[in-house]
């Protein structure tokens, strides 16, 4: 259950086959979602959630699905499963239904979630598939953190919606920078994580 | 495979999972319902300045202050006047106002509501707001004194707006603004400018009636304009028959 095969599954996806910085997939709702700290965290546990569970349900089902059909089956299974979170949030955590809105749509085009189910869930068990979605999922937030951290802090001067950067530092004339929250920033610090990655990581 | 085992494949999936999905929604309806009311009663009186602490019940609170509800027709006549004990039950408490608005762009009769409350003796009309922004529908509620002329507050919220842009309509700062704004100008209906640029380029006399926009958040900012102005308008024949009759 946990050899070391299993556990390279896991944490491959984190750094060196990362989703966003290796594969450039998701990067979309990356640049939509990290203006504020909150909901990049909130987006990088739904995006979680939904991908492992979809690359277990694929998974289980991937010998019967005809070829033909294969990419409406698992559309079908995501839209489904995202719906299913979106109908349970609003029952139980109407709170955090409201922060997720969109982004609970956004899951659906997200194309980790897709580009999994293709590459791995449809040739691999269910049980490396669903750490396998962990993974690319921690791996998506992990980016989106990130971005989201420096978006927040030098766009709005907060992190988590709490005041970081001292007023006194506003009253001697600093100001946050507006492009910070607008999403062409959201680009460039990407594009910066993955430039230090290439250089860094050989 | 043949074409017969994907149809058949197909028809199962998709069975078992209309099954699955319309099974939750029936089963949590009741739970969505419950939270949305709830949500609706504390925007309501969040407008009119009563702040609802976590461990209060809601529904008590509302019926305590929320004196009566008013359904009013297109040409400002109350239809109905509901002052039940419990205020949910009311049919004003359950007009959608989107459904209202598309009535009337097809020129059908239309009703909208008014929820009367008295607080910090005071008696505050609030009146639900529907428009768009960039992204999706925004709504909002707006508390206004007993002659509809000074605003006592707003609430405002949205569907899908960007988040850190046009999404802080929702924030205390972009809706404590409204307090004190003036609807009327010697009488005649004038509105609450939501202007880019801010409002302190304008001379006193027009700050009483405008507020700043949000920076980056343009779109959504000329939404709300539009809103206040739009819904507004439709509740005028109303306003003039309250005034008039004083």
């Amino acid at each position: 259950m946990t050899n070391n095969k299993n556990i390279q599954i896991l944490l491959r996806p984190i750094s060196e086959a990362n989703p966003v910085t290796v594969l450039i997939l998701g990067i979309c709702s990356a640049l939509a979602v990290t203006a504020k700290l909150k909901p990049a965290f909130v987006m990088a546990v739904s995006v979680t959630v939904v991908t492992a569970l979809s690359n277990l349900i694929i998974s289980l089902l991937r010998k019967g699905i005809p070829p033909k059909i294969r990419i409406i089956v698992q559309l079908v299974i995501v839209a489904s499963l995202v719906i299913l979170v979106d109908q349970v949030l609003k029952a139980f955590v109407y709170d955090v239904s409201k922060q997720l809105s969109v982004f609970v749509g956004l899951i659906i085009t997200n194309c980790i979630v897709m580009g999994r189910l293709e590459a791995f869930a449809m040739a691999n068990g269910p049980w490396e598939s669903f750490l396998d979605g962990i993974g690319n999922g921690l791996g998506y937030g992990l980016i989106l953190i990130i971005v989201a951290f420096f978006r927040e802090l030098l766009g709005s001067g907060t992190l988590w919606g709490y005041q970081i950067i001292p007023q006194k530092l506003y009253d001697i004339g600093y100001m946050n920078n507006g492009l910070m929250i607008l999403p062409p920033m959201a680009l460039i610090i990407v594009g910066i994580i993955i430039w230090v990655k290439k250089t860094s990581v050989k | 495979m043949t074409n017969g085992y994907i149809f058949r494949y197909t028809i199962t999936l998709v069975i078992i999972v209309a099954i699955i999905l319309s099974a939750t929604a029936t089963l949590l309806y009741p739970l969505q319902k419950k939270n949305e009311d709830n949500e609706k009663m504390v925007n309501i009186m969040k407008a009119a300045g009563i702040t609802v602490t976590n461990n209060e019940d809601v529904y008590s609170l509302f019926d305590k202050y929320c004196t009566k509800m008013l359904i009013i027709n297109n040409d400002g006549t109350i239809i109905d006047e509901c002052s039940d004990a419990v205020k949910t039950k009311c049919k004003a408490f359950n007009i959608n106002l989107k459904n209202e608005l598309s009535k009337m762009a097809d020129n059908k009769d239309y009703s909208l509501p008014v929820y009367v409350l008295q607080y910090d003796n005071r008696i505050i009309n609030v009146i639900p707001l529907q428009g768009t922004g960039l992204w999706g529908p925004i709504w909002g509620y707006m508390a206004l004194s007993e002659d509809f002329d000074t605003v006592i507050g707003t609430v405002f919220d949205h569907k899908s707006e960007t988040p850190g842009l046009g999404a802080e309509i929702t924030t205390e700062k972009f809706s404590n603004q409204f307090k004190d704004k003036r609807l009327f100008k010697n009488g005649v209906f004038k509105s609450i400018a939501v202007v880019k640029g801010g409002i302190s380029a304008l001379d006193t006399e027009e700050q009483k009636y405008a507020v700043d926009a949000i920076s980056g958040g343009t779109i959504t900012s000329n939404g709300v304009n539009d809103m206040i102005k739009n819904t507004l308008e439709l509740y005028l024949p109303y306003i003039e028959k309250q005034n008039d009759k004083q």
